[in-house]
This record gives structure tokens, sequence and C-alpha cells, in this order.
């Protein structure tokens, strides 16, 4: 079952305060990604790869294609989808879990991670212990649960990060370098936990820069590389 | 009208001409028509200070005829500086006749008391009003206010009374206590006690309200629905006193503290002296009375 | 939720040849918490008080939703529906808690004046929902009868949210609600609308100059510049792609701690 199919898909930046001068990313991006698999982009630093994930999130905006993603039985294209769709998307289907934690002043650890549990309807105390549950399998000490992560290590923070990205049932997660920071022993959890999502049917595209890793979780490859641009005169 | 024998011949009857006096009948119609709604009258000087009655004085100016009996009270008393002036300014500029009792007088000026004596159709009470806008206090922009009345918002109201249980455990508005009119406009029943407020309710009397510096008249026609303010849980109660009148033996009525001498004597007495006097009149004796014996 | 609450289309507000603001529209659903970010002057004041009705447009229509689900042009209600609607079913916080507050009366009376407003008379109850109230905004019940004059600028603004929220409002207006707070008493006070927000489903218009309000509370923004709308978007997406000159400018200015 295809869960998003990307096709011709193109980003540039305009650089206003650089005197308008056009940085093209990324263009012919095309691909499709299906439930039970997890698909890696590869190619070398600046290619596009981390644009890719954004532009599939929304949160870049895109100048042409179409990214098009199964969502509640009905198909949406996010290139082109409103502000109130997309956030729903992200509710509901589309997960993402970037290499850096945005951290939210005065919110506890735990509350981090519950959140997107909370905001789908769950009770609190659920939300809360599953919140624990992931946590504790993320070896993140339990005196940490209910501080902010404001002050926490990187390793800490992305595994609050981690967490909080996979605690849903989202078919579609989009893993940033999710591991980046993690010793051995946590990047065994991650590895772990991307398997049994894929044992559930989610589908899951995502950078890894550590080669054991993405020998670990890779399905197979996308190489970003074909995607370059070609330098217009 | 022409200035009666006997009065000064230089002043028309009651002291406004008579285009003053149409222009205040005018706003006294509109404020019966309306009952609670403040009438914006062009206020005029008057031989008097404001604060001294002029409002009150305009209004029973207005309405004044040669065969009316004015009694004028003050804080109930018939005998006080305030009232005392007010009946001699009329007998002077209208030649009227002038009474303390409450059941001969046709026009009954007050200021911050209601007779204990029922009134009876065909009576008119007309008050002294210092500040006619109950909402002041709380917002003091005047087109604030207005609109607030016009739309009927008066949930500050309640925030005042609020205020009081909060810092006094109870509704701690002794007079000046607000009153919603046919349902309808919150009005201030000037500084009469809370303990008149009751007998404004459904009165045979017309009573009219007047404000001389702020230039407003408003008036409860006879037999108008007047309802005191207050929450479900703390109801408006009137005050009691523990003692009857010590000169006349009378009971719930509202009594005056009377400081006799250093030492800490003081006594209880009606605040209407016409009531006490007619009681006492009648045979009533209080406690001090039979002390003095 | 499947229908916007409020719809503003094509609204503009000239002081004589001066613009305000201009040609404004869009919807707002329940729920969504829209953010307006540019400098000052840039007409983002003006269109909230356009919106609010607390300035009358001169162009435009703002439509809104009631809560029989009928929609109402705002400007077409009479002036007693429209300050029913403003006392109930929204809510305005300003900048200066002082404009929002009665500054003379307790912190209780101030929260229950809405309640008493729509009829409430029950002073246990209305004492008991300010308690409540103040303890959703982190104020103690102890502070209830102390006036907002002996507050901190933070508590006085938490104070005004609470009197604003305690009808259940479904929309929310918003200026600069952390402007002139410290840096941590911002902090405390965001988070606890966020929490507020997400709790109770309020619909939000929040003015802000500053981005990182707007990032942790909207879900969407409009940037104005000159009294337009030049960009509007995803809150995330605006703020990590800007695409209009101003907007990059704008993003390229916020100094990184």
């Amino acid at each position: 079952m295809t869960a998003l199919a990307v096709s011709n898909l193109a980003k540039s930046f305009t650089m206003h305060l650089r005197g308008g001068i056009r940085l093209p990313v990324i263009e012919n991006v095309s691909f499709t990604l299906e439930a039970s698999e997890c698909a890696v982009l590869a190619g070398p630093s600046g290619v596009g790869k981390s644009s890719i994930l954004k532009m599939l999130y929304g949160n870049y905006a895109v100048d042409a294609g179409s990214i098009r993603i199964a969502h509640q039985g009905a198909t949406i294209d996010l290139a082109c989808a409103s502000p109130r769709e997309i956030l729903a998307v992200r509710r509901d289907t589309l997960g993402y879990v970037s290499q850096f934690l945005r951290v939210v002043p005065r919110v506890a650890a735990l509350d981090v991670v519950a959140e997107p549990l909370t905001a789908r309807g769950t009770p609190n105390d659920e939300a809360g212990d599953r919140a624990a549950a992931l946590l504790a399998r993320l070896n993140l000490p339990e005196r940490l649960w209910h501080l902010p992560p404001a002050t926490f290590s990187g390793g800490e923070q992305q595994r609050v990060n981690i967490a909080r990205g996979f605690i849903t049932d989202h078919p579609v997660l989009l893993l940033d370098e999710p591991t980046a920071s993690l010793d051995a022993a946590n990047r065994a959890v991650v590895i772990d936990m991307i398997a049994e999502k894929k044992r559930q049917g989610v589908a899951m595209l995502g950078i890894f820069h550590d080669t054991d890793v993405r020998d670990a979780v890779a399905d197979r490859l996308i190489d970003v590389t074909e995607f370059a641009p070609r330098q217009a005169a | 009208m022409n200035a009666p024998t006997g009065s000064i011949a230089s002043y028309n009857f009651a002291y406004l001409d008579e285009q003053t006096k149409r222009m205040i009948r005018r706003a006294i119609l509109k404020a019966i028509a309306i009952p609670g709604y403040q009438v914006p009258f062009a206020s005029r000087e008057m031989p008097m200070p404001y604060g001294w009655g002029t409002g009150g004085v305009q209004v029973t100016a207005a309405i004044i005829g040669p065969d009316d009996v004015l009694k004028v009270i003050d804080q109930g008393a018939d005998d006080t500086t305030n009232a005392v002036s007010i009946r001699a300014f009329f007998q002077k500029v209208a030649n009227v006749a002038v009474t303390t009792r409450t059941d001969e007088a046709t026009i009954i000026q007050t200021r911050h008391r209601i007779p204990e004596q029922p009134l009876r159709a065909g009576q008119t009470l007309v008050y002294q009003v210092p500040i006619p806008e109950p909402l002041r206090f709380l917002e003091p922009r005047e087109t604030e206010t207005r609109l607030m009345h016009a739309l009927e918002e008066y949930g500050l109201m309640h925030v005042k009374l609020y205020e009081d249980i909060a810092t006094h455990g109870r509704i701690a508005t002794t007079y000046a206590y607000p009153v919603k009119v046919e349902g309808r406009y919150v009005m201030d029943p000037s500084p009469t006690p809370k303990f008149d407020n009751p007998k404004m309710h459904m009165s045979p009397a017309l009573q009219l309200f007047g404000a001389g510096r702020e230039k407003r008249i408003y008036a409860l026609p006879p037999f108008t629905q007047v309802e005191s303010l207050d929450f479900d849980d703390h109801p408006f109660t009137v005050q009691t006193f523990d003692k009857p009148c010590a000169l006349c033996g009378a009971e719930g009525v509202y009594l005056d503290e009377v400081i006799l001498d250093d030492c800490g004597g003081h006594m209880f007495v009606c605040s209407d002296t016409d009531h006490c006097e007619s009681r006492q009149g009648d045979g009533y004796h209080g406690q001090q009375e039979e002390t003095f014996r | 939720m499947d229908k916007p609450l409020l719809r503003v289309t094509h609204l503009s507000k000239s002081y004589g040849p001066r613009i305000g603001c201009a040609d404004v529209s869009f919807d707002l659903w329940p729920g969504e918490v829209l953010a307006v970010v540019g400098e000052s002057g840039s007409g983002k004041t003006t269109m909230l008080n356009a919106v609010s009705t607390r300035l009358e447009p001169t162009s435009g229509t703002v439509s809104y939703r009631m809560r029989d689900g009928a929609w109402r042009d705002v400007f077409a209600m009479s002036e007693a529906e429209r300050r029913f609607l403003m006392r109930t079913d929204w809510g305005f916080v300003h900048q200066n808690p002082a404009d929002g507050l009665r500054m003379t009366v307790s912190a209780g009376a101030n929260v229950g004046e809405r309640l008493m407003a729509v009829g409430d008379r029950h002073y246990g109850n209305i004492r008991a929902s300010a308690i409540d109230w103040l303890g959703r905004v982190e104020i103690a019940e102890d502070r209830i009868d102390d006036q907002p004059r002996a507050f901190s600028g933070g508590m006085r603004q938490r104070l005004q949210i609470a009197r604003n929220l305690v009808t259940r409002p479904r929309l929310i207006f918003m200026d600069e609600p952390t402007g002139g707070l410290d840096v941590s008493v911002q902090a405390r006070l965001l988070d606890l609308l966020r929490g507020l927000v997400s709790d109770m489903g309020l619909a939000a218009i929040v003015v802000t100059h500053d981005l990182a309000v707007a990032r942790l509370l909207s879900h969407r923004m409009m940037v104005m510049k000159d009294g337009r709308v030049i960009e509007h978007g995803l809150t995330d997406r605006v703020l990590d792609d800007p695409r209009a000159p101003y907007t990059q400018l704008l993003v390229s200015s916020i100094l990184q701690v």
C-alpha cells in the first residue's frame, strides 16, 4: 500500500536580503513510500535531504510538484494543502522526529512526550503512562521526567524528541537523523523501535548518516543526488 | 402666574419663571413616563448653594400650586436648618401653607428619609439627590454609564455588592442602596437609609427625584415596582434596632442616636420627628420619657 | 469543528488618506490560534481592533458563527448584542493589564464581573468560580480579595486572562499579551496560555512583534507590513521558509540565544 507519493517536487530559495539571488535546492524529486518499509534518503551533506523531509512535513513551501498522502481514507496533496489540512495530517497521519528538540519553557519532559497523544484526545493518565514507558525504554533517567528539557544534554533532549515522535500510531513517520547524538546502547533501542513500527505497518522515510544504523533499518535507499538541480543558464 | 399678594413682589410665583417651570415639568413628565430613567434638565442657579437641595427645590417649585400644603424634612426632622430654610423659602416665594404633619402635606420635600407614616395617593414626595448615577463610583465615565443604562448592563452594580460581602461578610451598603425599577433601570434612591427602600415599592404616592448640580430628574410614578439589588445567598434586609424609640416607644421605625452627655449617655429616638411627636401626642411613651417623668 | 468560527473579508480601516490596515481577509477555525506579526505601525493592532469591533472598519465585513450556529455580521448587530457577545463568547486581553482590569476592585470581583453581568446572582458560586479561575492562572487563593494594584505585572496579566476566560469564550483577542514582562514571567504566561488554549479549545488572534511568542502559541501566522498582509501560512512554514522580503528580514533579525 502506498502511503506517500512524491512526484516532480522542486524547491529553491530566493534570498531577498542578498539581492534576490535564487538558490535551487532540488528538483524532479519523485518516489513513493509503501507501508511497512523504511526508505532512507542517501547522499552527501547539502544535497537537500533535510529539505525534502521539511517539504513533506509542510515546513518548507514547495515550488512545484505534488506530495500525495493517504489521510483518513482520502488523498491529500501536501504541496498545496491549507494550513489546517497540514495540521490535521500532522496530528493524525504524518509524524516527524527532528534532530533538535524545540523546547517549550516550563513543560516537563513527560508532558512533551505525551502531548501528541493528548492532542488527539487520549486521556492524560494513559498518555502519561505511555510516555513514561517510552522514556524508560530509551533509558532517560526517571529523575529528569518531570523537568523541562531545556537544560538536558543533547542526547537526553534527542531521546525526549524520539519518544515524542514514536508515541503515536501515525502511519507515516519522517526521521531526520534521530540517532545523531545517541550512544550505541540507545541507538540499538531506536533501531528496535523502528523495526517495531515497520511490523505495525508504518511507512518511514529517514536520513541516517550513521552507516550502521542505516544498514540496520533501511529497506532501500533513495539517491538524492539524482534530484540535484541542473544548473540553469 | 402673577406674584401672589404678600410675597416678594419682584419674584415670580415659586421663584422660578414660568418658562423654567415648564421646562422642568416636561422633564418630570418624561421621568414619570420612564420610571427610574435619569432625565437631563437645565438646572438653574438657586438662591442657595449646591448640596443644599437645589434639585429638590426646583422640582418642588415646578409642581407646587397655591393650594398645596408643603412639608420639608431633613434626615426625617422638620426642624433642622435645611428643612426650616427651604420651608421658609417657599412660604416667602409661593406663599403656600406649610405643615410638619405628614398626613396633612400634599408635597413633602425630603433630604435622606421617607416618612414613617405610609404615604397616600395624591401626595408627592420630592427627594433631594446629590449624585443620581448609581454606577458612578465604579465607572466614572458618564458616556459609558449612560450606555450601560441604555443596554441594561448592570453587572457592575453587583460587583459593588460582591466587594461588600468579600470585605465585610455581608452587604455593608446601608444607604443609597441601589434599586431596580420595574425590572428595568437601576436607580439611586438618594442617600436614604436602606431601611426606607421597601417604602418606595408600590407606593401610592408620586416620588420625584431632583439633582440640581448634576442636572438630572427621575421619578417613580405611583404603584411602581422597586426592588433592592441583592444576591440569592445574601438577600436584601433592612436595619433592625434592639430597642424601641426612647421617646415614643415606636418599634419598626428608623432610629437616630442622640448623645445626651459627655459620659457616654445616649439614646435612640425616631428619626421622623413628626411621627414621634404624633405618637407622643396619642399617649405613647418610651423608656426615656418614663425616666424623665 | 468543520466550520470556521470567524470570517474576515476585505477588511480595511483608513484614517483619512492614511491606511490603518487594508484588504485583510482570513477565516479562523475553532481551536485555532492565529498570530499576527509585524513591526510597530504595520497595522496589526488596527486590524485586531477592527475585527474585534472595537474600531469601526472603513470597509469589509466580519462574520461570526454564534453559539446557535447562525452566522452574523458583527457590525450589523445591535450594540447591545455586540457588547453581550464581547463579554460572553469573546475575550480581549490588552497589553497593559490596567486597560482590561478594574484596578480598584478585588481580584475576585474582577473575575466574577462577567458572571454577574450575565445574571449570576449567587455570591457563593461566583466566589467559587473566581477561586477556581485564579487557581488556573496560578494566583494563590489568599490573594482573592486584594486589588490588582497590589499585583506584579505578570500576576495582573494572568488575572486579566482569568477575567476573560471565566465565561468560557470561544474566541479571544490578545494584543501583545507578553509585552513589557520579564523573560521568565513571559515564559510562565506563554505556557499558561498554551495550556488554556488547548484545554478549552479556544480560538485566538494574537498580535505580537515577538516571533518566539508566535512560534510557541500559534498554528498559523500572518505577517503585516504597511497595513497589508504580505505573507500568511502555517507558523513554522512562515518562520522556517519565509518568502516575502520583509518576512526574511524579520526572521533574520531574531537574536539567537
